[in-house]
């Protein structure tokens, strides 16, 4: 019988060598192994962003008596279609097509933003990227292109976005 | 089903016998594996006392929360910088013993019946565990902080839920200071809502088993302060939004889930979660055995003392005003709470043997093993003994199989549990004919029913009500706890026992005895 004293030398030992267990499992898998999350020598493309279309028909001028239909506060002269446009978006890289789609519109009515996020792994180095967007069904291909010699260092993240106010796509 | 059954009972054998180990080290009341929940609450605490002085000497400036952190870290590595080590290592020492405690439930089948309420509540539990774990990483602000918030950000963009993807917060000249108190806030937030959820998840337990024994308490801490010391915890460079993060060194306590999100999908990790949360949460719905009757109450000869209500271990035991006696009290069994263990039929003092009615009947019963019928059967086959030194022996169906025990010198009473045992019945035993008793269960915190084995030891110690008298001598009873995989253990004290009793004389301290007409009659 094992003498279970909480002085006993071998019970002392063998208590310890528990702790040194537990405090090996915390300490080692709170750091290791190591993980890595991009190749060292790849660098990293994010097609991000969030834009609202133009709307899928023309705005017109109300009727006097489509206006007298209204109540007194609604009676706006020019009234629009709610529904935006779907963003098409096409991004190639050195020729080479990374990512193509259309975007819908956010909403019941599809009259929110079109948003995208997505992240493409490429090899650091020169690159030609190419994006080209539609973002009006009443116009035909794109009205929207930006095409840039880039050089990506390694771990480098370029951002391609489009806002109205940076004057269409842009890179960052 | 059956091999499901299978593995889950050969886990539960390993995991006993790497229990007992433990015991021969650490003792019941110290050994770390029998009190995981505990070590869990003592964790929180840990993390939440650290996290106080953490906060205090926070910057949450978007350039100045780095730069605070590396203060405290470098500058302050006496006493930020442990606190910090502690915080990081007593969190991921929580999922760890959060993660055996759910696989030693499991293992003992402790998700079903009376016991569902506990399991469920345990699953978001361990959510929260999760979102406060992780929400502590992004507060660093480090390559690694910003790779999880952009990791996290991408797996809920995932969900259909934001009118703008929560990735684009993270794209250069976004970010500002109200991001980190926004992270603060959440950061203290969900580890309240997470404390709320423990208390939640013991609310059907009584007396639950909420602050380590004192030697486990400091040797724990006193292994965290050393891995403190030894391996101090340190942030990785600041966070820059225009690059991505290579090489990170990982806590995979929590954040194992962004690799494996990179290694498949956003999807196939929804996927993941929302299977491993909704196998938790069907558990208890599978089939499984049907429930044993509960304890009853039998009012004329239930005083009101409220011993029951006071050892039952899940609160299935209410006080009532006595309906016909002003003043007096009747105990009660909340059905949905009962366990059917039996420890209140062992805790009420109309349950001694020596009651000389005819028909013993307690105060509260176990119709599937009602008192009454375990004097008889005591009776019965004490009276049919032969040898020269005979033994009684209390088992318990959850523990080792003391029925393998029986012999012709040798009687068997196999319980429900080691705490449906009235102390008297020793006494009884004794003076009715038996040389010895050998009392056995479940070790402690092995016991199906928390307190079965706590409690017959201070009955039987005279420390707890009711407890044995005094009279008996201490050389005619042994209590020995083994599991059920520790039965050629048992056999070894039982001969153990056997020889200790050979070397009395006969009436060397002996209880006088006692030959009721009962066991007169089955002689």
């Amino acid at each position: 019988m094992v003498n279970k004293s909480p002085t006993n030398p071998v019970v002392l030992a063998a208590q310890a060598a528990f702790y040194g267990l537990f405090a090996a499992i915390i300490g080692y898998f709170s750091t290791s192994p190591d993980y890595r999350h991009l190749e060292a020598d790849k660098a990293l493309i994010k097609l991000s962003f969030a834009y609202h279309g133009e709307p899928v028909g023309e705005c017109r001028e109300r009727t006097p008596e489509e206006l007298a239909k209204l109540a007194p506060n609604m009676r706006t002269a020019k009234v629009c279609p709610r529904e935006r446009s779907p963003i098409t978006v096409k991004l190639d890289l050195d020729g080479k097509t990374l990512y193509e789609g259309a975007v819908q519109p956010a909403g019941l009515s599809k009259d929110g933003a079109s948003t995208l996020y997505r992240r493409f792994e490429v090899p650091a180095g020169e690159h030609l990227v190419s994006v080209k967007m539609n973002d009006n069904v009443r116009v035909q291909g794109f009205n929207l292109v930006k095409e840039e010699k880039m050089s990506l260092k390694p771990a480098q993240i370029l951002v391609v976005d489009v806002r109205k106010d940076q004057g269409g796509i842009f890179f960052e | 089903m059956r091999a499901i059954e299978a593995v889950r009972e050969g886990g539960l054998r390993l995991q006993q016998r790497i229990e007992s180990l433990f015991d021969a080290v650490f003792g019941a009341a110290g050994n770390p594996l029998r009190h995981l929940g505990a070590l869990g609450f003592y964790f929180v605490w840990v993390t939440l006392a650290t996290g106080i002085y953490l906060f205090i000497v926070l910057d949450t400036g978007i350039e100045e929360i780095h730069t605070s952190i590396q203060y405290y870290t470098h500058e302050q590595w006496w006493l930020g910088g442990i606190m910090r080590s502690l915080h990081r290592y007593a969190a991921d020492a929580l999922v760890l013993v959060m993660v055996l405690h759910l696989l030693r439930e499991l293992l003992y089948g402790r998700y079903n019946g009376f016991r569902w309420y506990s399991w469920i509540s345990g699953v978001p539990t361990i959510w929260l565990v999760y979102a406060s774990g992780i929400g502590g990483y992004w507060l660093v602000w480090d390559q690694l902080g910003l790779f999880s918030a952009l990791a996290s950000a991408e797996w809920f963009d995932w969900l259909p839920i934001f009118s703008d993807p929560a990735t684009r917060n993270f794209l250069p000249g976004v970010l500002n200071d109200r991001f980190f108190t926004l992270l603060i806030f959440l950061h203290i937030g969900i580890p309240l809502l997470l404390l709320l959820s423990l208390w939640v998840h013991i609310q059907r337990v009584s007396q639950a088993d909420v602050f380590p024994a004192r030697p486990l308490a400091l040797g724990t801490l006193a292994t965290l302060l050393a891995l403190s010391l030894v391996k101090p915890t340190v942030s990785h460079g600041k966070a820059d939004l225009s690059l991505v993060p290579e090489l990170l060194h990982i806590d995979w306590y929590y954040l194992f889930v962004h690799p494996l999100m990179y290694l498949t999908s956003p999807a196939a990790l929804w996927a993941l979660a929302g299977a491993f949360t909704l196998l938790l949460l069907i558990l208890p719905l599978l089939p499984h055995p049907k429930p044993a009757p509960i304890a009853v109450v039998n009012p004329p000869n239930c005083n009101g003392c409220r011993r029951c209500f006071v050892d039952c271990p899940y609160g299935a035991v209410a006080m009532l005003p006595h309906p016909d006696k002003p003043g007096h009290e009747l105990a009660r069994v909340i059905p949905e709470l009962c366990a059917s263990c039996g420890i209140c039929a062992g805790a009420c003092p109309s349950s001694t043997p020596f009651r000389s009615v005819e028909q013993l009947v307690t105060g509260i019963d176990m119709p599937q093993q009602p008192v009454g019928a375990l004097r008889e059967e005591m009776e019965r086959k004490i009276a049919a003994l032969a040898g020269p030194v005979k033994i009684a022996v209390f088992g318990c169906e959850c523990a080792a199989a003391a029925p393998g025990l029986e012999g012709p010198d040798t009687a068997v009473l196999n319980l429900m549990c080691s705490g449906l045992l009235p102390p008297s019945f020793v006494e009884y035993a004794l003076r009715g004919g038996a040389d010895g008793v050998l009392v056995t269960g479940c070790r402690e915190g092995s016991c199906a029913y928390r307190f079965g084995t706590r409690w017959t030891e201070e009955r039987l110690a005279g420390r707890r009500e009711p407890h044995l008298r005094p009279t008996v001598p201490a050389e005619r009873l042994r209590l020995i706890w083994a599991d059920s995989h520790e039965l050629s253990g048992l056999k070894a004290e039982l001969d153990d026992f056997r020889h200790s009793l050979q070397s009395l004389d006969a009436d060397e301290k002996r209880p006088r005895a006692y030959t009721p007409r009962r066991i007169a009659q089955h002689g």
